[in-house]
């Protein structure tokens, strides 16, 4: 593999993600998409329940050209040790393993195999693309819900201002681990998030992808601006691109000046219900996360 | 054939077992009274004599799911679970069977809490006969050894490609130590080549597993897993014969009759306490007295026909469950039933319920089973009877 950056230009027009029923502007079948692109032909996935393996599995309608299977919804880390593990034992070569779950198959159900997977040190590649709830049983509240998130499990009301916890740091968690590469991205930032893919093919171990990636559905926003939300959110400083890697952290993107979070906010119509005070919530919230960002991974 | 003799237990016989048949990853957590079975396949790969991944998974659910993930690129995978372990994977159990994944598994049976208790009976294994599973019930050490070889050729054959849970009663048969005949490697690789299948993973021919169906299919998937499962009862009955031909131990394939011809009452047992019962048929018989055992080896496939050609001439059947679905009876009853439901003019049928948690059943007790079935006492006799009861029951 050459040590050129992937960028649109030269990414493989080959398709291994196709013809599956994700909705309008879907940002994990987006991340999948992608993902697989960069780690190509030779590639194990295991998906577990959850919307990518509900759009792309319907029989007879398989929509990976690249060898998958769904796995039970807790098991994402495990079986796709597995995989690896057979694989090794039958002597196959070059291949890449890869889980991709979102963020309730990932924080929550499937936080145990993951850790699992992570503490054998095994040579699996694992993508969280996040959308902040369980969107394929309905827009549900999942670890990585953010405060202030109307969801059908956290509705927002007199009481509540929907969600009232922040999201699990599954970075850090994840870093904690002492993985052999774990990073951020968002596909609202596609380079930067290819390129991290190209570096975890490289990785003799495991690696940890987390990828926050939109929901029209689920975010009530309009489809075309999928992309830019996702983007967005790293402007504003809501969402953050780093790494971890040799046991350091790394920050990538260290904006000067951060976009208008209620701008980012008020687009969806998760958070349409939010009063000054809850956006002001999230801003203290924002900037004690960033203070210790700079002051530590910098 | 060559046998080398040694003197182990039941967990360590199954450890031996899987070790020559050869398994490419063993993925596993721990549980008492399987606990032998993990630490003597460590062993094995730690000093090179089996040349397999050993997996560290962190809960029984990861077993499983990481023994599918093995499954899934044609190699080879071996786990071995317990009681609240086996309920901790169930839902891979039923995942694994309609992926048609041929993983073999040892169960040391045991009783599931509440109340704790990590003593055997067979609530566990019982609970999970839907899930799809191939089930066999051993007597000794040695039929575990040679099961779970005997495993991988049923669960691999083209016309099953079902997972197969080998069971053993815990501690009685996990933890007691007896001589056994352990077969050459050479041989076994003849009796069990590697496994081949189409259904994998293939990065020359991908393809999706696992996948979803639609109410216009479902069932036909469901359909082909139920006759395989129904195909397994011929497999099984060849290969133990292709067994006993080359290593000189036949075992009756879905279930061994022993003393049946002429018997007046049949008890039927699964599992060590066969071994038992054995004992009190040969002293009574000795005493000219009708009775014989049929010991079920399967309950999964269940042998229907076998019980019902045996339960032709009798009078009267028992049935020794170390289970019970509370409110109504054993599971291994409730199958005998519906066997004997299927004939034209059928025995009665009694259900003893004993052994759980650990209990013993003794000589005494299988003698006094054996006596009330030979009492004709039809008025007053109670369908699902409790033996060695510790208290008194008003019922």
């Amino acid at each position: 593999m050459s040590n050129e950056k992937i960028n649109a230009k030269n990414i493989t027009e080959d398709e291994y993600f196709y013809g599956h029923k994700a909705c309008a502007g879907c940002g994990g079948s987006v991340a999948v998409r992608l993902a697989l692109k960069v780690l190509g032909k030779r590639t194990f996935s295991v998906l577990p329940a959850g919307c990518m393996s509900a759009v792309g599995f319907i029989y007879p309608q398989m929509a990976f050209s690249t060898n998958a299977m769904i796995a039970p919804f807790p098991a994402t880390g495990a079986m796709i040790s597995g995989v690896a593990a057979g694989a090794k034992a039958l002597g196959i070569k070059d291949f890449h393993a890869v889980g991709i779950a979102g963020d309730g198959g990932t924080a929550d159900i499937g936080f145990q195999a993951l850790s699992g997977a992570i503490d054998r040190g095994d040579n699996i590649i694992y993508i969280c693309y996040d959308n902040e709830a369980y969107m394929n049983t309905g827009i549900q509240k999942s670890g990585l819900t953010p405060y202030g998130t109307k969801t059908t499990t956290s509705p927002a009301g007199e009481n509540l201002p929907g969600s009232i916890r922040q999201k699990k740091n599954m970075f850090e968690i994840v870093a904690a681990h002492d993985i052999d590469y774990a990073a951020t991205c968002s596909i609202g930032y596609p380079n930067d998030f290819l390129n991290k893919l190209k570096k975890a093919k490289k990785i003799k171990g495991t690696s940890y992808i987390h990828v926050y990636a939109s929901c029209p559905t689920g975010w009530g926003s309009p489809t075309n601006t999928s992309i830019d939300l996702a983007k967005k959110a790293v402007d504003c400083g809501l969402w953050y691109l780093a790494e971890y890697e040799n046991g350091e952290f790394k920050l990538n993107k260290n904006p000067k000046k951060f976009i208008s979070v209620k701008d980012y906010l008020l687009n969806q119509g998760r958070f349409k219900h939010l009063k000054e005070e809850d956006i002001n919530v999230i801003i203290k919230n924002r900037d004690k996360k960033w203070e210790k960002i700079r002051k530590n991974w910098l | 054939m060559s046998n080398n003799k040694c003197f182990v237990s039941g967990d360590e016989a199954v450890a031996l077992g899987a070790r020559l048949a050869r398994p490419n990853v063993i993925s596993a957590y721990p549980i008492t009274p399987q606990t032998i079975v993990v630490e003597r396949l460590s062993e094995f790969v730690e000093d090179g004599s089996l040349e397999a991944e050993f997996m560290h998974v962190e809960s029984e659910h990861s077993a499983m799911s990481a023994a599918m993930g093995v499954s899934s690129v044609g190699a080879r995978a071996f786990t071995a679970t317990s009681s609240q372990g086996l309920l901790h994977m169930s839902e891979g159990l039923h995942y694994a069977s309609g992926a048609r994944f041929p993983i073999v598994m040892m169960n040391a049976n045991r009783a599931l809490a509440v109340p704790w208790s990590i003593y055997g009976d067979q609530s566990d294994s019982m609970s999970q006969l839907n899930s799809g599973w191939i089930q066999v019930y051993v007597e000794d050490a040695q039929e575990a050894l040679d099961m779970t070889i005997q495993a991988y050729k049923i669960a691999e054959d083209g016309n099953v490609l079902t997972p197969f849970m080998v069971n053993l009663d815990g501690f009685i048969l996990t933890h007691t130590y007896e001589l056994l005949n352990l077969p050459n490697q050479e041989e076994v690789d003849e009796f069990l080549p590697k496994y081949e299948t189409e259904n994998k993973m293939d990065l020359e021919n991908p393809k999706s597993l696992c996948f979803s169906s639609t109410p216009l299919d479902n069932l036909e998937f469901k359909y082909q897993q139920h006759m395989a499962m129904i195909n397994s009862k011929e497999v099984i009955e060849k290969v133990d014969k292709d067994y006993g031909d080359k290593f000189g131990r036949y075992y009756g394939g879905l279930i061994e009759e022993y003393k049946c011809d002429d018997a007046s009452v049949l008890l039927v047992t699964v599992g060590s306490v066969t071994g038992t019962a054995r004992v009190v048929v040969d002293n009574m018989r000795s005493e000219g007295i009708k009775v014989g055992l049929v010991k079920l080896r399967y309950m999964r496939p269940f042998p229907e026909e076998k019980i019902i050609e045996l339960s032709k001439n009798v009078d009267k059947i028992g049935v020794i469950d170390k289970n019970i679905s509370h409110g109504y009876e054993g599971t291994v009853f409730t199958h005998i039933n519906s066997a004997l439901s299927k004939m034209n003019n059928s025995p009665k049928a009694i259900n003893f319920i004993g052994g759980m948690g650990g209990r013993d059943i003794s000589k005494e007790d299988i003698k006094e089973i054996f006596k009330s079935l030979l009492t004709t006492n039809e008025d007053k006799e109670k369908t699902v009877q409790f033996i060695g009861m510790g208290c008194e029951i008003d019922e």
